[in-house]
């Protein structure tokens, strides 16, 4: 009895011990996070100040950054909201970042060192137009500096020290382009230049003080404009006509406008194609794309056109900067096999070079699509040049002296699918040597850990420690470790490129540019699909290595062909690329594989046809034999229709293609227009272990879940509720939640919410549903749970039953056989929106699961499913609360040391990927938005492995100390026996 | 059933709402297509777990993502051109716990704006927006004690032999020695090996 008790007080201290959440000094050990700011759009330089030079950037995600110059380091960064689009941005009065968005109707100010906001103003805005910002590079101190920004048909003028607006004038936006806003030589007019009726062209000339427009002048173009147009100087502008074969400079400076012609074949006559102006600011120079060419034209101040430079077609030029002799300077970007040329010239000289530069860069990264520059002064008071590239895979590289001074694979920020693939296993065996080092090692950091938590260390020795802890070899080998924690995350990028990452410290392992061979194989303009596991080894192809499909589409048409690229997860190479003939709808992996382990795929293309890859023999037979058990649905969520497909024979129109096959739509569920618009889909992951289908319920009863892989949960809301918050009245608003068979199409739930709204959020696993939605009635969030059961094994219970074999449970489950199900639900609040949400896997289903929950302040919450259970009541039994079950509260509760990304923020969390481990307690968790972070969790605490913290040296001690113990008091009950028998 | 409880809930919020927000202040302006909604997020930051409290990282969301805005030094954001209707804010800081907040915006009484905090109802005068609470986001390490390691299994295993060696022998002296001889016998006699005769047989 007492040693029972003994080891129940044992067990309750061990579980009190191991704790959910992460120490602050654990941050590191199992978890890292990459920040990143997306492909940029635009950079200005800040490095004439003393301090710390910086590059402020925008980028295409959103974002505006300010980075270190010298290490590509993230100062700060802001990421906008997705209707509020980073338009321009410019450095004022050298302190302030102002950036111009939402078509031009916001302008805000930040502070340049640390990202604060300085003022904000709202603009008016009336159409939809160019926005512009401009903002005078003589700006002083003075109290009336002012900036300009068009926007929406409006022209302010704002002050940059409080974002005051001092005027405006509006443009009529109906036929009026403006499309260029600028100051001349400092003085007291702004020109405003556009297009009127694509066939006139217009300056304005506006007094600075006032915003009164002192004088504008017009003339028409007989042949339009095509594009944009460049301002070449401060009086001279270039453009191109409609038909795109003519030149025409137009010169607006003096009293009376002059227009030049030129016409292009006269001028280029080697180049052909179609022309087009690159838009940019060089001052008396402008460059065409004609073709193949990259032409370089000189503008001279008559306005008189003439050829400067031609260059091959991917070469990039920069705008000028002027350097501190006042001369203008530019940056001309060529590419070679596998490095590129950097030529810097002045505006003055085209002639000669002023800094030429070859440099190395990796094929992977692509062409240069945007350069910046800028200037220093050596200190042999020389110039120098950094050029800032932006390369097509958008990662940020800066060039000085010849050589990479940083680079950023920025093309992390947009990442569009990801998976996972083992590493190779240990083959070679390790040396003794290797052996006697680790283990003097591992005793050495086992005895300053020992010291740390005797508190015997000193602060060299902890920071030792932490050290240790955190570079471990162990977490960043490249082979497979027992428990799993080791692998590659596989990710594909917006930009077209994978990416493999090492689970143990988030190093990119290889990478590859999927575009260029896409081009190659004739696929014009490739978008990013999906990937795929293609072969995951394991059995007899042991030694063989993993492989991922990654599917690339043509261009953005429906009926677009596409290219399969199955790429080696160790290597990074390609093993087979294969252009397709057909479209891409849909890519199904089919739970078969052939005989050399590669996944059959199911390629669904815009006809509905289905296509089996890879094409072997060996797949067909594999294929035939279970054709009839293979089905598919589709969804048109513009529709509302949802379709269940089977596959039938082999296609008719392509006969001598054997691996196309014909399909039959089997069911289709159609949701009413007018009341019902779908919000949300969700299933069970392919790849989800469930452990049993039975649940031991309090008071010795058993349920049966109703567990299939079919189960598809579909939400639909009232259209009219379709749009944001606050657009609609609780009376208006429904939200429907169903749960359809995707086999066979049978509706198993339907539960309406009144006076609910989308967004709705849902996550499918066994046999429950959670989805989260907006309840307008008491303005919260909610969460509800649904539990199927399946109640044709309800009467399983009985011992007998069971014994005599009278029992249903060999019974094959089946979508025909119409089984009864029962339902049970459950509603709560929630505090937070949400962005995504999924939930834990574990290698074979036993831990408890819990939700993560991605919230709109981009953290991740871990919540577990207990509190997620249709069964809580508001005072359970004590039978019910030996069984765990929360006494029923009407909001969930959030408990910051559940937050898995603890001090950490994922910004602009689009997805989590959980992943099981080898070890049945761990999941994980992969969360990637602008930034990826990484981390592994134990829903129900590591039971099944010792943690980081446990004290093998105090382990030791103790078991030294009992030995030593047990021999003393054998000697002394020996000394003791010997001294009785002597009495 | 529990279908039932989840509904009936919300409607009594709603009841409550309609009593408590009878005080309304006046911050809106109107614009062209809209109204602007200004307030201020107030942090105390002289106590916390030692996050920074920059208020150049807080970000305030209005209808779960609609238009995000950002906190000036002073504490003030602002949203504009907002339609009238019943819109929702969070607030977005790293280490403190904000409730949302109800703000409707009266489209027949224009300019009058109610706000109130959904988690705990509770009405604003003005809407100047404080933390709920703040969020400790790591397990403290406990100090290291003696306690920590007597309480640890091999704390315990050494206790309960120390326990052993200690107490047995009192307890041995308790007994009485006659009685003891007779149990000691009987031991011998059911051939019970005892440790001393299976450590010793052992060395031999």
């Amino acid at each position: 009895m007492a040693s029972r008790f003994c080891l129940g007080l044992l067990l309750l201290l061990l579980h009190s011990f191991i704790s959910l959440a992460v120490y602050e000094d654990q941050i590191g050990l199992a978890d890292w996070h990459q920040r990143y700011i997306g492909k940029t759009k635009q950079a200005i330089f800040h490095s004439h100040k003393t301090g710390r030079k910086r590059v402020v950037v925008s980028t295409e995600e959103n974002a505006i950054a300010s980075l270190d110059l010298r290490t590509g380091d993230i100062f700060w960064r802001h990421i906008f909201g997705e209707n509020d689009s980073v338009n321009q941005v410019d450095i004022a009065l050298g302190k302030y970042v102002i950036t111009l968005s939402s078509e031009g109707s916001i302008l805000r100010a930040w502070n340049l060192p640390d990202g604060q906001l300085v003022w904000e103003s709202v603009l008016q805005f009336s159409a939809p137009s160019r926005s512009l910002l401009y903002v005078p590079t003589n700006i002083g101190m003075e109290k009336d500096s002012l900036i300009f920004a068009f926007g929406g048909g409006w022209l302010h003028a704002v002050s940059s020290i409080d974002g005051e607006k001092v005027w405006k004038k509006e443009f009529p936006a109906e036929s009026l382009d403006i499309q260029q806003v600028f100051q001349q030589d400092h003085s007291d007019i702004i020109y405003a230049v556009g297009f009127l009726d694509s066939s006139h062209f217009v300056v304005y000339h506006i007094s600075v003080k006032s915003g009164d427009v002192l004088k504008d002048s017009m003339s028409s173009l007989p042949n339009g404009f095509y594009g944009s147009m460049v301002l070449v100087s401060g009086g001279i502008l270039v453009a191109l006509d409609a038909s795109r074969s003519t030149l025409f400079s137009i010169n607006f400076a003096g009293s009376s406008m002059s227009i030049h012609e030129k016409y292009i074949a006269d001028i280029v006559p080697k180049c052909s194609g179609t022309a087009e102006i690159v838009p940019s600011k060089l001052t008396g120079l402008f460059t065409l794309r004609i073709g193949a060419c990259m032409v370089l034209f000189k503008v001279n101040n008559g306005g008189h056109i003439e050829i400067a430079n031609t260059f091959s077609y991917p070469t990039i030029i920069s705008d000028s900067i002027s350097t501190t002799e006042g001369n203008q300077a530019f940056v001309v970007v060529q590419h070679a096999k596998k490095s590129v040329q950097i030529t810097v010239k002045f505006v003055n000289d085209l002639i000669n070079d002023a800094l030429k530069e070859i440099v190395e860069l990796e094929p992977h990264r692509g062409n240069v699509q945007k350069v910046f520059i800028n200037n220093y002064v050596r200190t042999d008071r020389s110039n120098g040049f950094r050029v800032l590239l932006v390369m097509e895979d958008h990662s940020l590289i800066l060039v000085q002296q010849g050589k990479i001074v940083w680079n950023r694979e920025d093309g992390l920020a947009s990442i569009i699918d990801s998976t996972t693939s083992e590493l190779p296993i240990e083959k070679d065996g390790v040396s003794v040597a290797k052996v006697e080092h680790s283990l003097f090692e591992w005793l050495k950091g086992h005895m300053l850990k020992l010291k740390g938590s005797l508190l015997l260390a000193t602060p060299d020795d902890i920071a030792t420690i932490q050290e240790m802890r955190l570079k471990s070899s162990e977490k960043t080998k490249m082979i497979r470790d027992h428990n799993g924690f080791r692998m590659l995350i596989i990710v594909l990028t917006k930009a077209g490129k994978v990416f493999a990452l090492h689970t143990g410290d988030g190093r990119v392992v290889w990478s590859l540019l999927l575009p260029s061979l896409c081009i190659s194989k004739g696929c014009e303009y490739p978008s990013v699909l999906k990937l795929k596991l293609w072969k995951v080894p394991h059995h007899h192809a042991m030694d063989e290595s993993p492989s991922v499909l990654a599917v690339i589409k043509c261009g953005h048409g429906f009926h677009e062909s596409g290219v399969f690229f199955i790429i080696d997860s160790h290597t990074g190479k390609v093993r087979i690329s294969q252009k397709l003939s057909h479209s891409i709808l849909q890519v199904i992996p089919l739970p078969f594989t052939d005989s050399t382990e590669q996944r059959l795929h199911l390629v669904i293309d815009s006809n509905f046809d289905a296509h089996l890859y890879p094409r072997t023999a060996g797949t067909i037979d594999i294929f035939s034999r279970e054709i009839s058990n293979i089905y598919w649905y589709s969804v048109d969520s513009v529709e509302g229709i949802i379709k269940g497909h089977s596959l039938q024979s082999k296609c008719k129109s392509d006969m001598e293609d054997g691996y196309c096959f014909n399909t039959k739509e089997l069911w289709s569920i159609i949701f009413p227009a007018h009341s019902e618009k779908l919000a949300a889909i969700a299933t069970r992951k392919s790849n989800e272990v469930v452990h049993t289908q039975a649940k031991v319920i309090a008071d010795q009863d058993v349920m049966y879940k109703y567990i299939s892989k079919n189960l598809l949960f579909v939400a639909t809301v009232a259209p009219k509720a379709a749009g944001e918050i606050g657009s609609v009245t609780p009376e208006e608003a429904r939200l429907v939640a169903y749960l359809i068979d995707t086999v066979t199409g049978r509706i198993l739930h339907r539960v309406t919410h009144q006076g609910a709204q989308g967004p709705v959020n849902a996550v499918v696993s066994e046999n429950w549903v959670v989805y989260h939605y907006f309840n307008l009635r008491a303005h919260r969030y909610e969460m509800s749970v649904i539990e199927i059961y399946d109640q044709s094994r309800a009467g399983n219970k009985d011992i007998m039953k069971l014994v005599l074999g009278n029992h249903n449970l060999t019974s094959p489950i089946s979508s025909y056989s119409r089984p009864e199900v029962a339902v049970k639900s459950q509603s709560y609040f929630f505090t937070h929106s949400v962005k995504v949400m999924t939930v834990t896997t574990t290698a074979r289903g036993i831990t408890s699961k819990q939700l993560l929950i991605g919230t709109i302040a981009d953290q991740i919450l871990a919540l577990d499913k207990r509190y997620l259970d249709p069964r809580r009541t508001a005072t359970p039994t004590q039978s019910e609360r030996e069984e765990g079950i929360i006494p029923l509260t009407d909001s969930l509760p959030i408990i910051p040391q559940s937050y898995v990304t603890h001090s950490l923020q994922v910004e602009g969390l689009r997805g989590i990927t959980t992943i099981p481990a080898k070890l049945e307690s761990t999941t994980l968790v992969f969360a990637y938005g602008l930034d990826l972070f990484f981390t592994r969790i134990a829903p129900s605490r590591t039971y099944d492995s010792l943690t980081e913290d446990f004290n093998y040296v105090l382990l030791l001690i103790t078991i030294v100390a009992l030995v030593v113990a047990i021999l003393v008091t054998w000697v002394l009950s020996e000394k003791k026996e010997l001294r009785d028998k002597w009495r | 059933m529990m279908e039932l409880m989840a509904t009936t809930t919300p409607l009594l919020v709603v009841v409550f709402f309609s009593c408590l927000l009878c005080c309304s202040f006046s911050i809106p302006t109107r614009s062209v297509d809209g109204y602007t909604i200004t307030g201020r997020i107030k942090i105390d930051g002289s106590k916390g777990f030692g996050y920074p409290t920059k208020t150049s990282n807080i970000k305030v969301i209005l209808n779960g993502g609609q238009t995000t805005s950002f906190v000036r030094a002073d504490g003030y954001f602002s949203f504009y051109n907002i339609p009238a209707g019943t819109h929702l804010i969070e607030v977005s800081a790293m280490g403190y716990l904000f409730s949302p907040v109800r703000v409707d915006i009266s489209a027949r009484n224009p300019g009058k704006i109610q706000a109130a905090l959904t988690e705990n109802r509770r009405a604003l005068q003005e809407l100047v927006l404080e933390p709920l609470r703040e969020e400790q986001y790591y397990d403290k390490r406990e100090p290291f004690s003696l306690m920590s390691i007597v309480k640890s299994p091999m704390g315990l295993m050494i206790g309960f032999m120390v326990l052993v060696v200690f107490l047995m022998p009192k307890l041995m002296d308790n007994i009485d020695p006659e009685e003891m001889k007779r149990a000691q016998e009987e031991m011998r006699n059911q051939g019970v090996p005892s440790l001393t005769n299976l450590l010793s047989s052992r060395s031999s």
